[in-house]
């Protein structure tokens, strides 16, 4: 057989992508591609699908201008792509619906997912306990005190929490733990990736989920301005947020693109989680992207006030987009991520996700380098309930 | 085929293993290079890997020890090495390096087997083994692919999981069948291999048994980790048949 008959050239972004794991997954990949190349040719999925998001995560979530803040930043309008809306607080639920339709299609019964910030957990328990799956998700320790709130509301939801105290103990330590769980349990269970990262079809499958943010968003944006939007920007961790509304808009060339990562501390070694504005090309949790490893291929450390954004890999497909040059990646601190989550607050009445914060501080930038005439839009990926304690003992009391 | 982490707990005693091993208790040593997110590995190597990378060693440590010794020793040598330590430096210097260093073959069990066509011609001028591993769950199509692109041996799993102490041992008499009916190269069988006994049972159908966690495990419980190895592994290979 030659190498083009083998190759999943779906798989493949440029030279990202790929399917890089231990061959005891190889058949449950397979099965999953199967199931969902018939998924998407048969009209009652889409259907039901689409029902769901509208029925149950409450879609279309509105496109909200941000009056103050825009007056605020001095230049573009900014609206809000208001995913904070979708029940359960973020755009994670997109994700999670269309994967346990899947595994229903595939007669599993038990489902597995990975959380950093907690609201995949929460957004993956709450479409199992819809489904009636059995759900268990792995979750750093170091999340599990920082996102208390949403261990709970998974438990509320019928999920097991289990608490992962490998390495770092955040968000890439769950996934090993959840690929490992995988591993053992292959034949019946499905593992629900949070985002557009790890070995083909996940990224594909995940962008595909997601997507529907910005199919909604383009529409939206001709009913309130008449045009295209001249900016989207979307803060990235493993990515799903933001190429779930990048996706619809890479071929028209007017509408720029800004991935915001984690800045976290400064731009030295194991102080951020910027994973395309520092990292290299390299091979982490099943597929060939850009990542932050040292020079021997051992996996760095990283650093984010934000769970979600705290990983030192990116989805391949953000990998492929970043050498192509069509989206421009920056950093943005913990600081200025803060700061823009009381800015949000006080002046548009909305609470972001420490992990949207950093989408927020990136936004106010550049809306000030741009035109009154022209429009950006901010992906605000999720609401911040979950980040409340964290922000107070970061903040203090505020009195 | 005893299996331990290089540079665990320090890089003197895997020396110390490569040197003092019997030429009749194994044929080929296979030397893990520590990674810092094993996916594939249960607790016992996992933690043995991560405890070798926090006394500092890099691949670089592993391959200049097996240059020092690899005159010295008449078994085979195999490095298991996760795929995002090959691809870091550019998977085609990696395994020029192994070959120098003295290594007679790679497993590298997390490759992307569309890929692998892109390094087989480095592994091919060096003469090197390559191993890529068949699980229980490979379908008979996918198996047409791996077998030929593998050279030296073929990494059988006995089971779906990870790497790990087991009491019991699946029949692996149908996986062995199925294999041995498409290649003529040997099969090695790994992953919850842990006593004389199942060794004898794995070679009563395959060509060879891996055994990992169980060799780790007696190190980290002794004060002479080198001379635990040691014991342990002559142990097992009192599971092998006399003539071999
Ligand atoms: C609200 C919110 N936004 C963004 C992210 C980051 O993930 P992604 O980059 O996949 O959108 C998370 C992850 O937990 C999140 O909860």
């Amino acid at each position: 057989m030659t190498m083009k008959e083998t190759r999943h050239i779906d798989g493949w972004f440029g030279e990202f992508g790929g399917r890089y794991v231990p061959e005891t997954l190889v058949t449950a990949l397979d099965q999953l591609e199967e199931a969902w190349a018939e998924a998407k040719s048969d009209p009652e999925f889409e259907l039901e699908f689409t029902s769901l998001l509208r029925d149950y995560v409450g879609r279309a979530t509105p496109l909200t201008h941000a009056p103050r803040l825009t007056e605020h930043a001095g230049g573009a309008n900014i609206w809000l792509k208001r995913e904070d809306l979708a029940h359960t607080g973020a755009h994670k639920i997109n994700n999670t619906i269309g994967q346990a339709l899947l595994t229903r299609r595939m007669g599993k019964q038990r489902v597995i997912a990975e959380t950093g910030a907690g609201q995949h957990g929460v957004a993956t328990a709450t479409a199992c306990a819809r489904f009636g799956l059995e759900c268990e998700v792995y979750m750093g320790s170091e999340d599990v005190r920082r996102q208390s709130l949403n261990v709970f509301r998974m438990k509320l939801l019928g999920a097991k929490v289990n608490v992962v105290e490998d390495g770092s103990c955040t968000l890439k330590d769950a996934t090993n733990a959840a690929m490992r769980n995988w591993m053992e349990t292959v034949d019946t269970t499905h593992y629900i990736i949070g985002s557009v990262v790890g070995p083909h079809p996940f990224p594909t499958l995940v962008r595909t989920f997601q997507s529907v943010i910005g199919r909604e968003t383009r529409t939206q944006c001709i009913d309130c301005f008449g045009r295209l939007p001249d900016r989207i920007v979307a803060c990235v961790g493993g990515g799903s947020n933001a190429a779930g509304i990048f996706s619809d808009f890479i071929g028209d060339a007017g509408v720029g693109l800004i991935g915001i990562e984690a800045g976290g501390r400064g731009a030295r070694p194991g102080d951020h989680a910027s994973t395309l504005v520092h990292g290299e090309p390299g091979v982490l949790h099943g597929s060939r992207s850009i990542v932050l490893q040292d020079p021997d291929g051992q996996t760095s450390t990283v650093h984010s006030c934000s769970a979600g954004l705290d990983y030192p890999g990116v989805g391949p497909e953000h990998a492929h987009w970043h050498v192509e040059g069509r989206v421009d990646y920056r950093a943005v601190t913990d600081q200025e991520a803060i700061d823009a989550f009381c800015l949000l607050s006080e002046l548009e009445g909305c609470i972001p996700a420490l992990e949207t914060a950093h989408a927020v501080a990136g936004a106010v930038q550049e809306a000030g380098t741009m035109h009154r005439d022209q429009h950006l839009v901010i992906n605000l990926s999720g609401r911040g309930d979950k980040d409340a304690e964290e922000a107070r003992r970061l903040l203090g009391d505020l009195d | 085929m005893p299996f331990v982490t290089a540079g665990y707990p320090d890089i003197e005693t895997t020396g110390a293993i490569l040197s003092g091993l019997d030429p009749s208790w194994a044929d080929i040593i296979e030397l893990g290079i520590p990674f810092s997110d094993p996916i594939a590995d249960g607790p016992i190597i996992a933690a043995s890997m991560h405890e070798a990378l926090q006394t500092g060693v890099r691949p670089g440590h592993v391959f200049e020890l097996v240059r020092s010794i690899r005159a010295d020793i008449p078994q085979g040598l195999v490095a298991m090495v996760s795929t995002s330590i090959v691809e870091r430096s550019g998977a085609v210097g990696f395994i020029e390096e192994a070959a120098r260093a003295g290594f007679d073959g790679l497993i590298i069990p997390d490759v992307d087997l569309d890929r692998v066509d892109e390094i087989l011609p480095t592994i091919d001028a060096h003469e090197m083994a390559f191993s890529l591993l068949v699980a229980p769950s490979t379908t008979d199509a996918r198996l047409e692919s791996i077998l030929p692109r593998c050279r030296g041996f073929i990494y059988m799993l006995a089971r779906a999981g990870l790497t790990g102490i087991r009491s019991e041992l699946p029949d692996i008499s149908p996986q062995v069948e199925r294999i041995r009916r498409l290649t003529d190269l040997p099969i090695a069988v790994g992953f919850g291999i842990s006593s004389a006994e199942h060794v004898s049972t794995v070679l009563a159908h395959a060509d060879a048994a891996i055994v990992g966690s169980a060799i780790v495990r007696s190190m980290g419980t002794s004060d002479d980790p080198a001379a635990a190895a040691l014991d342990t592994i002559r142990a097992l290979s009192s599971g092998r048949p006399p003539t071999a």
